[in-house]
């Protein structure tokens, strides 16, 4: 089932999710992105149900674009969390989205930075998070492991050490996983977990 | 004839333009003038107060001064009941915009949505426009100190120093010849009132016909203030445009 995770070391965040992508017992896709980089600096891991998972993060991520366009200077990565934390809070009385997302962002004046919202709009500043029955696993593994001053290289041996554990303790394990980072360079895809290729196609 | 493209505000005359927009500019040209200038480390606001009639007494403590939010104030020149709305409608959108995004809204942004404003009753509404100019000084994290003007047309701009109502052009020329860039807020103070003394009908100043604020930094945190009118006085004394008042 669903592994969404991220962690902020030192100077950058990453996000990690499965790839998977299942309805009821079935898996139809195993190389599914459900990270987006949502504007140059930033990436939004997002878990929940497909549809509106798809849906919510491209109306946001258009948003943001707007925003820029519009104003000629980009949202910071606190500001877009409070802007998707709102339009959840309205969705929420209305037709809710259900998705839970893990916000990255690096901003020049404040540096790396993670937020976790979830679908019943709560939001809070983060240094690690996890959404789905990954979550019980990598927790536990980043309570024990991580540090605030971690490397792009610690942080990536404690995402593999996360994945190990999920794939070898979690019933539903999904195969492949993604990862992606955000610093001062931008954000941008750093490297997949496959045990599973898709089938090649005759 | 030549009434004929008067009346409305949605049809231009056949030489293109806007009669009743610029009758409105028309109009502010006799209200009590404002003046702002942009230093280093902070923006200055003046302004002439009218004094009306000595039995008046004016419900708040500033009458040209207003606050919009922590990091923006403005002056005004034009008719106040006009200038109420627009007040009102630029401090709901500073909020507008903290709820949303949990951070202050860029002056600009917040200039820019006001005129909007007016422009749309210019090209929509039909009505009458907004009888008011602006002064907004602000402070922003990506642009830092800031001076706007706007005008009754929903035309802005960014300025190093403006005036605004009485006199403004004969304000603007001596602002464009005393200038200088790097300017701080004391030196701004003293060529404001400069300007100020030398375009207002009267002939001394006081601390009942002016007002004076500035949005500065302090600690890191955006402050605006009004200056009182005892300060005011002892400014005006220290820098030799008014005498001080003898010991009864």
């Amino acid at each position: 089932m669903e592994c969404v995770f991220g962690l902020v070391g030192k100077g950058f965040a990453l996000v990690v999710a499965d790839t998977s992508a299942v309805h009821s017992i079935l898996v139809h896709k195993s190389n599914e992105d459900k990270v987006m980089i949502l504007d140059s600096h930033k990436l939004m891991g997002a878990s929940g149900e497909a549809g509106d998972r798809v849906q919510f993060t491209e109306y946001i991520q258009k948003n943001v674009a707007l925003y820029q366009f519009r104003n000629g200077i980009p949202l910071t990565t606190a500001a877009t969390a409070s802007f998707t934390r709102g339009e959840l809070a309205t969705a929420l009385r209305k037709n809710p989205y259900s998705v839970n997302i893990v916000l990255a962002g690096y901003d020049k004046e404040t540096g790396p930075s993670m937020f976790y919202i979830d679908y019943i709009a709560s939001l809070h500043k983060v240094d690690k998070v996890a959404f789905g029955y990954g979550s019980y696993f990598s927790l536990a593994m980043m309570d024990r492991h991580y540090r605030k001053d971690m490397t792009i290289e610690e942080a990536i041996e404690l995402v593999d050490k996360c994945i190990l554990e999920i794939r070898s303790r979690l019933v539903v394990a999904p195969p492949n996983f993604v990862i992606k980072i955000v610093d001062e360079n931008g954000a941008r895809e750093y490297a997949w977990r496959e045990t599973v290729k898709e089938a090649p196609v005759a | 004839m030549s009434r004929r493209y008067d009346s409305r505000t949605t049809i231009f005359s056949p030489e293109g333009r806007l009669y009743q927009v610029e009758y409105a500019m028309e109009a502010i040209g006799n209200a009590g003038s404002a003046i702002g200038i942009l230093s280093k480390d902070g923006v200055v606001l003046v302004g002439e107060k009218k004094v009306t009639s000595k039995l008046l007494q004016t419900s708040t403590s500033t009458e040209k001064m207003y606050k919009i939010d922590d990091h923006v104030a403005c002056a005004v020149a034009g008719i106040m009941s006009d200038a109420n709305i627009l007040i009102n409608t630029a401090r709901v959108q500073a909020q507008r915009y903290t709820y949303a995004y949990q951070e202050p809204m860029p002056v600009e942004q917040l200039v820019q949505s006001l005129c909007d404003t007016k422009q749309g009753y210019t090209q929509f509404g039909g009505l009458r426009p907004f009888g008011v100019s602006f002064l907004f000084a602000g402070w922003d994290k990506n642009y830092g100190f800031q001076l706007y003007m706007s005008d009754p047309s929903g035309n802005y701009g960014g300025w190093k120093a403006a005036a605004i109502g009485a006199n403004n052009q004969a304000a603007q020329s001596m602002l464009k010849q005393d200038y200088k860039d790097d300017m701080n807020r004391e030196e701004a103070i003293q060529l404001v009132l400069k300007v100020l003394s030398k375009t207002m009908d009267s002939t001394s100043l006081t601390s009942e016909k002016l007002e004076l604020a500035e949005v500065f930094l302090s600690n890191g945190k955006v402050k605006y203030q009004v200056y009182s009118p005892e300060a005011l006085n002892k400014l005006l004394v220290d820098s030799g445009l008014t005498q001080p008042v003898a010991e009864a």
